[in-house]
């Protein structure tokens, strides 16, 4: 710890007698081209701990990547581990990269978001560190005093963690994404793997899709069980486009295979917060508000009055949907 | 190589239930609520069971972990098809501070101590919302994860792993010795009939105690406080297709 304890940090005075500290360790999270968005958001919740916030890469191609990280601002040091043994990112193989890592340097804090990715990792590097993680926080009070949701949304508890190292994943919706320009990180190697060999990655199957990415869209449009069929989905499509929105679904959507498990919105699918969601013949079930009720503005349109969704919709239309959603489809187009 | 399957089940306030904050703010009121099995637990048992009728699984064991009444949950899960239950007795203090850091220590040495080759358990408890649990007994017992599963195959020596990821889906190939975490879409439980309800009286259910596993139960994270969350403003309704566009514009959504 002495080693952190530089010249410029204890001038700094009381204050940050408890800052200098503290050290972060954000996993980045990207697919060897680009980083993925919710990276930035975790970096902001780290930087709120206001120690050093650094990064670790892994991957099979990490250059692209690591060139990114380092002109996001708040990020001062880069760890690169680029190697096979990385491909698919598995926990297996990332978990002792990251315990190395922490053995080297050990930080006070390691988070990611709480995408799958995440919430498939950070829980097993902390067993291994023999220690409690916290998932999916909304707020951080203070270094050891984080702010979840439980029961789908509908409590939030806080929580004092006096773990060695704090480990807790991030949601994405909660903390402003870091600025991409601006920053100047340093780029070091991080330590060799030791290939667990216990996991092999075979293949992937993305949907592919023009339209902006779930959970950082400004506007989504959302379809339920009430759109029968995955060609009425269309409806939504042309909707969406007008609107520049990603399209979201209701478990009973993707459970009756009108659409894919990956645009499902929900306590056990996707949170998103956009400044505009659209629910479209969804009942509004405690386990689908809990994926979408901190939108700024929500509409809501269903035939039935009565429908739980039209008490969390700012504007809620009783209609027809296939009657409503091509009205404003033409009203749109008009204008 | 059949399997022997530990399955980790877990009772909570059943997922219909609009759960109510306690006015101390020291968690939510849970008693005189219907409980019932974790949403996720139940994928898992069901995943066990298919497994043993294809003849891939010789011996399901389920457990849980908590208070007297973690017996029903087991009880259901052997009515479902399980083999037998054990019930680890977590009561008081302890089970207010039981999460998925401890329930993962006690899983991992019930594996060894049964030696069993596979373990199931759901994605997340629908009371704490963690996806934790898994992950941590994987690592425990050094053990790869197939967490989110929609399908799982065995394949030899290994499993293969269909995950629900968030661009879609991925497939991955894990050894055995593993842990599978079950997503919604892996299956679709069955309902017990009387006569597997009656039968499951008759399974047995062992009481341990976490000390009789070798495990102290010890907690560095405290609950401060437990609140309800804003509530939203109530909404208007809009007659027409026209005024919901207009209203859009006006407040600068479109
Ligand atoms: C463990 C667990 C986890 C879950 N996780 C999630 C989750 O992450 N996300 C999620 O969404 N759900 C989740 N659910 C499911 C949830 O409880 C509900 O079953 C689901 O959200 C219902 O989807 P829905 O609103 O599309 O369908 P329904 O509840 O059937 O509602 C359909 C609505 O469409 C309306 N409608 C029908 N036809 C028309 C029409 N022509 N015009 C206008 N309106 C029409 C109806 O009035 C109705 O309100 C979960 C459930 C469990 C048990």
């Amino acid at each position: 710890m002495l080693r952190i304890v530089s010249a410029r940090s204890l001038s700094r005075g009381a204050t940050s007698l408890l800052q200098r500290f503290q050290s972060t360790l954000v996993i980045a999270e990207h697919d060897n081209e680009k980083l993925i968005p919710i990276t930035l958001n975790a970096i902001s919740a780290a930087k709120r701990l206001g120690g050093e916030v650094s990064c670790l890469v892994a991957g099979t191609n990490c250059s692209k990547v690591a060139g990114e990280l380092s002109k996001v601002q708040g990020v001062a040091k880069i760890f690169v581990a680029q190697h096979e043994a990385y491909k698919g990112f598995l926990p297996e193989e990332l978990t002792p990269l990251i315990l190395a890592t922490q053995k080297q340097f050990n930080f006070t804090h390691i988070c990611a978001g709480a995408s799958a990715f995440g919430k498939g990792l950070l829980p097993r590097v902390a067993a291994k560190l023999d220690v409690a993680p916290v998932s999916d926080i909304i707020e951080i009070k203070s270094s050891d005093t984080f702010v979840r949701t439980i029961y789908a949304g509908n409590a939030l508890c806080t929580v004092k963690c006096d773990e060695p190292v704090k480990v807790f994943s991030v949601r994405g919706t909660s903390f402003e994404a870091a600025p991409v320009s601006g920053g100047n990180a340093s780029s070091q190697e991080a330590p060799p793997p030791s290939p667990a060999g216990l996991s092999e990655w075979v293949e992937q199957n993305l949907t592919k899709s023009d339209r902006p990415e779930l959970t950082s869209a400004k506007v989504v449009v959302s379809g339920g069980r009430g759109l029968k069929s995955g060609e009425n989905f269309k409806l939504l499509y042309d909707l969406a486009d007008l609107l520049n929105a990603a399209v979201g679904a209701s478990r009973a959507a993707v459970d009756a295979g009108f659409v894919p498990n990956d645009m499902q919105i929900g306590q056990t699918g996707k949170i998103v917060a956009p400044e505009l969601y659209i629910a479209v013949g969804i009942s509004g079930a405690i386990q689908h508000l809990a994926g979408m009720k901190d939108s700024k503005t929500i509409v809501a349109i269903n035939k039935d009055p009565e429908a739980p969704i039209f008490q969390v919709a700012d504007f809620g239309l009783v209609a027809d949907l296939f009657k409503a959603i091509p009205e404003m489809v033409d009203i749109l187009k008009k204008k | 190589m059949a399997l022997r399957a530990l399955v980790g089940v877990k009772r909570v306030i059943d997922y219909a239930v609009k759960i109510r904050v306690k006015p101390d703010k020291t968690g939510v009121v849970t008693d005189g609520v219907k409980h019932s099995m974790n949403p996720f637990c139940e994928i898992a048992v069901e995943e066990a069971v298919r497994l043993k009728e294809k003849k891939i699984v010789s011996e399901i064991i389920v457990v849980s972990c908590g208070p007297q009444q973690c017996q029903e949950t087991i009880r259901t899960a052997l009515a479902m098809g399980a083999d037998r239950g054990i019930h680890v007795d977590v009561s008081g203090k302890d089970y207010e501070s039981l999460g998925p850091f401890q329930v993962s220590k006690i899983l991992a040495a019930l594996a060894k101590k049964e030696n069993v080759n596979l373990v199931l358990l759901g994605k997340q408890a629908i009371d704490d919302d963690c996806n934790q649990t898994g992950q941590m007994t994987a690592a425990v017992l050094d053990w790869p994860q197939g967490t989110f599963a929609s399908e799982v195959k065995v394949e030899g020596e290994k499993l293969k792993v269909v995950r629900e990821i968030d661009g879609g889906l991925e497939t991955i190939s894990i050894k055995l010795p593993a842990v599978v975490t079950a997503d919604l879409r892996l299956n679709e439980p069955r309902y017990a009939t009387l006569p597997n309800i009656m039968k499951a009286k008759k399974k047995k259910i062992e009481t341990v105690k976490p000390e009789d596993l070798g495990i102290t139960l010890t907690s560095r994270v405290q609950i401060l406080s437990v609140e309800e969350p804003p509530q939203r403003q109530a909404g208007l309704k809009v007659e027409t297709t026209e005024d919901l566009v207009t209203k859009l514009k006006e407040v600068g959504r479109i």
